[in-house]
């Protein structure tokens, strides 16, 4: 530990993505989480049921969860919860609250084919938990055939 | 190829070559994305986890990256060796100590230029490192690196948000742009509080690069973006390129000038003690020797001691780490026989090293 004039002089100014460059972090988290907390609290005067009864359809996250560990569940969760997102996403971004980098090839009707995949994906799923190995493999085989056509 | 070639060479980014690389240690450049249409890592099941895997296996190691590309399933592998792989910043501590339960990977090609890691907290975490100050060249390769992955592959992305990840603090390009850098003039003059200041401003993160939680072990800082939305690129990679890095160098230039003129026969000291005691000391800790290497390779860079090359230096840094270090004595070693094994790889490495 490093201690420059009885001080630390080494602070965390992003604990949230100290995880990935390989170091030991206590809470990787915390940040977003607090901004996250007092959030809801300004916005719901006190009461925080409306925001966090919001579930995200597609993979049955809530809002509340997303809350403890501030994550997503899947790229729907992004619509589900887009009203009490779009500020905290603005002040995480430096105001930024529209993409305007990067665009996959495949982007074309890309919205689109990413709802098919996540439909059929679905009911590949629901066929192996119902134990229907048949449809399953029919299944997956209509998913390779849709992911091999690009776009 | 495989783990152990790893150990007893520093990858391509510890070369101690490029531009500016007296202070720049490296660039570093990554991006994360998603499959379309399966949940996040966190909330997909063993089985969507486990396709994840296999369909980013089947185009990783397709030939199409490069030649030779080493795929590693890390619940297989000894936690030696996933140490080893954090230590070279391969791989994140989390996906290193993610319950086996969890399928991931890491795939490498020999030069370790990129690292991919699968199933960490995206389903994939693309990274490419390169020598000194490189951020144009290694994003010409990441973004080579996406074009590949992404004729074969379905990424999740909506037009407002750009690419979604599983932390909204990632989203949009998922674009982590971050240099390491050598400031050990700017610590010894106190003025390193400049440095935070400017990048606070910036909205840059600013950390320590080994040990424990943000500790600025050795003088090295990592300095990344923390804004991926609303912003391109060519933006982001503009601001580091053009206005943080520069800027940070001209300071640390401007401190070992002072150095220079002001404290030379203090300046002097450090550096030669350094020398004693990484030469001759018996047992050494991780942290005094980082900070030792540090004063030395001050001493280097400024042609104060012409004895050592940097390249040699800098493999020092990463080597003397623990894992390097028990791999390299190829047995397991508890703290205080580490503490002598250290001192031991420092004295004949330097000696071999010493021109």
């Amino acid at each position: 530990m490093e201690i420059v004039k009885g001080k630390k002089i080494e602070q965390h100014l992003c604990d949230l993505h100290a995880a990935e460059e390989g170091m030991a972090v206590k809470a990787a988290h915390t940040p977003i989480n607090e901004l996250l907390t007092n959030f809801v609290k300004l916005h719901s005067g006190g009461t925080q049921t409306s925001t966090s009864e919001l579930t995200c359809e597609e993979c049955g996250l809530s809002f509340s969860k997303f809350r403890e560990s501030s994550l997503m569940g899947c790229p729907s969760c992004y619509k589900s919860f887009e009203g009490p997102l779009s500020p905290l996403l603005e002040r995480a971004h430096e105001g930024g609250s529209h993409h305007v980098g990067k665009v996959p090839r495949r982007a074309g009707a890309g919205e689109q084919r990413q709802a098919q995949l996540t439909r059929m994906r679905k009911k590949l799923n629901e066929a192996v938990t119902a134990e229907d190995y048949e449809l399953a493999a029919r299944l997956r085989d209509d998913i390779r055939r849709y992911e091999e056509q690009a776009e | 190829m495989s783990i152990r070639q790893l150990t007893d060479h520093a990858g391509e980014w510890l070369r101690g070559a490029g531009p500016h690389s007296d202070i720049v240690i490296s660039s570093r450049i990554r991006y994360a994305r998603n499959l379309a249409g399966y949940p996040f890592v966190n909330r997909a099941n063993r089985r969507q986890r486990f396709e994840v895997l296999d369909r980013c296996k089947q185009e990783i190691v397709s030939k199409r990256l490069a030649d030779n590309v080493l795929w590693v399933d890390l619940p297989d592998s000894p936690s030696m060796d996933r140490q080893l792989l954090v230590e070279r910043h391969l791989i994140s501590r989390q996906h290193a100590t993610a319950g086996d339960d969890i399928p991931r990977a890491v795939a490498l090609d020999a030069a370790e230029t990129f690292a991919i890691m699968v199933n960490e907290e995206d389903h994939l975490r693309v990274q490419v490192l390169r020598s000194g100050m490189q951020l144009a060249e290694a994003y010409d390769q990441i973004d080579r690196i996406d074009d590949v992955l992404e004729e074969k592959l379905d990424f999740a992305y909506s037009r407002r948000f750009g690419y979604l990840t599983a932390c909204p603090t990632n989203l949009g390009t998922g674009i982590r742009v971050s240099v390491m850098l050598h400031l050990p003039a700017l610590k010894l003059t106190g003025e390193i509080e400049k440095v935070r200041r400017a990048s606070r401003d910036m909205h840059l993160a600013v950390r320590g690069l080994f040990g424990e939680g943000s500790e600025a072990l050795g003088d090295l800082y990592q300095i990344s973006n923390q804004t991926t939305l609303g912003k391109a690129e060519q933006e982001i990679l503009a601001d580091f390129e053009h206005t943080v890095v520069p800027q940070i160098i001209a300071y640390e230039q401007q401190a070992r000038q002072a150095l220079l003129k002001q404290r030379q026969a203090q300046l002097d000291d450090k550096v030669w003690r350094a020398w004693a005691l990484l030469t001759n000391a018996r047992v050494m800790g991780t942290d005094e020797v980082l900070q030792l290497l540090s004063h030395l390779r001050l001493g280097v860079n400024l042609g104060r001691i012409e004895k050592v090359d940097i390249r040699a230096i800098n493999e020092l840094f990463l080597l003397t780490q623990p894992a390097h270090l028990q791999k390299l004595s190829q047995q397991e070693m508890d703290a205080a026989e580490r503490r002598i094994a250290r001192a031991k790889l420092i004295r004949q490495r330097l000696e071999q090293a010493t021109r």
